[in-house]
């Protein structure tokens, strides 16, 4: 809608007024203010956005140099594009593995973390039985208590199972601790949904069991996929759980394997090498992010608003 | 049909709280257990020492220094990174040129400006410390040649291994991954403030200053609420670890001289690196009273009247 300073004569009494007063007697100070403000903000953002942009192009410009140029010239553009210590960092500093590796971890973890979430916040939030308060606060307990304490004894409970620096070990660590966030969101996500379709389903005999996976699961699709994006981007990233279960080497997921090339480079001296398995682990992410921006900010942000 | 239900209800809750108890409520039931004990860790026989530990903890210089840090971090964390993204918030939301007929408007670009705050949150923090340990490297990082390339070449600090500067790289770092988040969070909350209570604000005289703290503060506030619960627990929690394990000097980080250490790498360090698991579990203990008490304190700051719009 176009509001021109003559309002048509036909217009409500009360738009007007409104526009009178905006651009009425004050005007020169507002619009002032409004200009100042407007180069001040815009100054800060980008401001921002270039200290947030400049560190990943740094860390991507210097993937491409030679070792001696990275430390002579840390701002200088590569003299020529090295590609080859993307390869080196692919093949000798076993990047592959540890893309394999978290692949592995990351999609069991999934898998299993999405399942027996919501198989737990389905029954938790449909169905009255005793007991049912306190498992639920059970689970969302954990989320606000500090994981270190936990993972100290954790250690020998795996060692005692033989699940120590091995995947299947962590892939089950990893959903265990996923589980209260996941529970949480999926069961308030459960009880906005409608029973009449539920009950539906079971005085035409389906079963329970058949309730949830062909009715409510595909019902719950929003929610299953924001929390999915939330416990991949969760999982992927971990740092803490691998580094103090996983100590295998050949075992070791992306980020510890990048850190472990780090104190390593101490009497390596592979840096550019480094860089490039840095940005090798960086872009993936990214690039997703950039494709599935509107789900991604949908799945971080799901808990928070709720 | 009860029975099918309780076996229904049985069948679905078996496998997840199993899995849940086994490596996640128990372990915390037998750590608290262990603080109590003389357990090195290296071997399974322990006996009970009281409150011995707890007597250790409180003659232990690092622990104290451990949880000043945290406790730094917990206060002024949220405050940085909170009142930061409020800022960049409005800036994008109201900022922008007075249109005509709009009472407030956003800047243009905001859209953009979005996704590009956002990226920290979406890598590793792991990666992310890694990034920044080079940049902070003193002789050829990126941040020192900037300094001298702009002919600050006498301004060149020592940042991670200056005892005075290192906590605050680390503190910066956690707030450069943070800020984008919450800009995009409460970007969300601001759109969906009516704009009616702007115009109504504009027409009685009020600045943006006192549209902010009076109209969009606190039709946010819950949002800020639980951003603020958020950043706590992460401020004391696997972040903080991360980035100063990873980032900072000394065998497992915590350096120089323990200017850096934080309460949870000093449960992994006596835990994993000193061979003293039942000491680190009564660390662990103290860390898990500071954070409850930081929830608790966060939910009573924040009961005030819920308003409605």
């Amino acid at each position: 809608m176009k509001t021109t300073d003559i309002p048509p004569a036909d217009a409500a009494e009360q738009r007007p007024a409104v526009t009178k007063t905006n651009s009425g007697p004050v005007p020169p100070a507002k619009s002032s203010e409004g200009r100042t403000l407007n180069v001040f903000s815009h100054g800060m953002l980008i401001l921002w956005a270039f200290m947030v942009v400049l560190p990943l192009l740094w860390a991507v410009m210097t993937s491409f140099k030679d070792d001696k140029s990275i430390f002579s010239s840390p701002w200088a553009l590569p003299d020529t594009l090295h590609f080859e210590n993307w390869s080196r960092a692919w093949t000798e500093a076993h990047m592959s593995d540890y893309f394999l590796n978290t692949l592995i971890v990351v999609g069991c973890s999934l898998i299993g973390t999405m399942l027996l979430g919501s198989m737990a916040a389905y029954v938790l939030a449909r169905f009255e039985f005793v007991g049912n308060r306190f498992i639920y606060f059970l689970f969302i307990g954990g989320m606000s208590f500090p994981i270190i304490l936990a993972l100290v004894p954790l250690f020998y409970v795996m060692q005692n199972m033989a699940l120590l620096n091995t995947l299947p070990g962590l892939i089950l660590v990893y959903i265990a601790y996923s589980l209260p966030f996941t529970v949480f969101f999926m069961t308030s996500f459960f009880r906005t949904l409608p029973s009449s379709v539920a009950e539906a389903a079971f005085v035409d005999g389906a079963s329970h069991t058949r309730t949830f996976f062909q009715i409510m699961l595909p019902m719950a699709k929003p929610g299953l996929i924001s929390i999915t994006i939330f416990n991949f981007l969760g999982q992927w990233n971990q740092y803490m759980l691998p580094t103090v279960l996983n100590n295998e080497p050949e075992n070791k997921v992306l980020t510890q394997g990048l850190v472990q090339l780090a104190v390593s480079q101490g009497y390596k001296g592979d840096w550019s090498g480094l860089f490039a398995g840095l940005v090798m682990a960086m872009l993936p992410v990214l690039g997703a992010y950039v494709v599935f921006q509107r789900q991604v900010v949908a799945g971080l942000t799901a808990g928070a608003l709720k | 049909m009860q029975h099918g239900k309780y076996r229904f209800i049985t069948g679905f809750l078996a496998a997840p709280l199993a899995l849940y108890v086994l490596f996640v409520i128990w372990p915390f039931i037998q750590s608290i257990f262990y603080s109590f004990t003389d357990w090195s860790g290296l071997s399974p026989e322990f006996k009970m020492v009281g409150f011995d530990n707890f007597t250790k903890m409180f003659q232990d210089d690092v622990f104290w220094k451990s949880l000043q840090h945290s406790l730094m971090f917990v206060v002024l964390l949220p405050l940085g990174t909170l009142s930061l993204a409020l800022f960049f918030a409005f800036m994008l939301n109201v900022g922008g040129r007075h249109r005509k007929n709009a009472a407030i408007s956003g800047v243009r670009g905001s859209a953009f400006y979005k996704v590009v705050y956002f990226f920290p949150q979406v890598l590793s923090i792991a990666i992310v410390a890694l990034l920044f340990q080079f940049a902070y490297n003193p002789n050829s990082g990126a941040i020192n040649s900037g300094l001298q390339a702009v002919g600050l070449g006498s301004v060149q600090p020592d940042w991670l291994g200056d005892p005075d500067l290192a906590l605050w790289c680390v503190f910066a770092v956690l707030v450069w991954c943070t800020v984008g988040f919450f800009v995009v969070l409460f970007s969300a909350g601001m759109a969906s403030i009516p704009k009616d209570y702007y115009e109504a604000a504009l027409l009685d005289g009020a600045n943006r200053i006192t549209t902010f703290f009076k109209i969009t503060l606190p039709l946010l506030w819950d949002t800020v609420q639980s951003g603020w619960a958020y950043m706590g627990i992460l401020a004391l929690g696997a972040e903080s670890f991360a980035v100063v394990q990873i980032m900072t000097v000394g065998p497992n980080g915590g350096g120089p001289d323990y200017s850096t250490t934080v309460l949870p790498l000093y449960v992994y360090q006596k835990a994993f690196r000193d061979g003293q698991a039942a000491y680190a579990t009564t660390i662990g203990v103290a860390l898990l009273i500071v954070t409850l008490l930081f929830v608790a304190v966060v939910m009573r700051m924040g009961r005030r009247e819920r308003l409605e719009y």
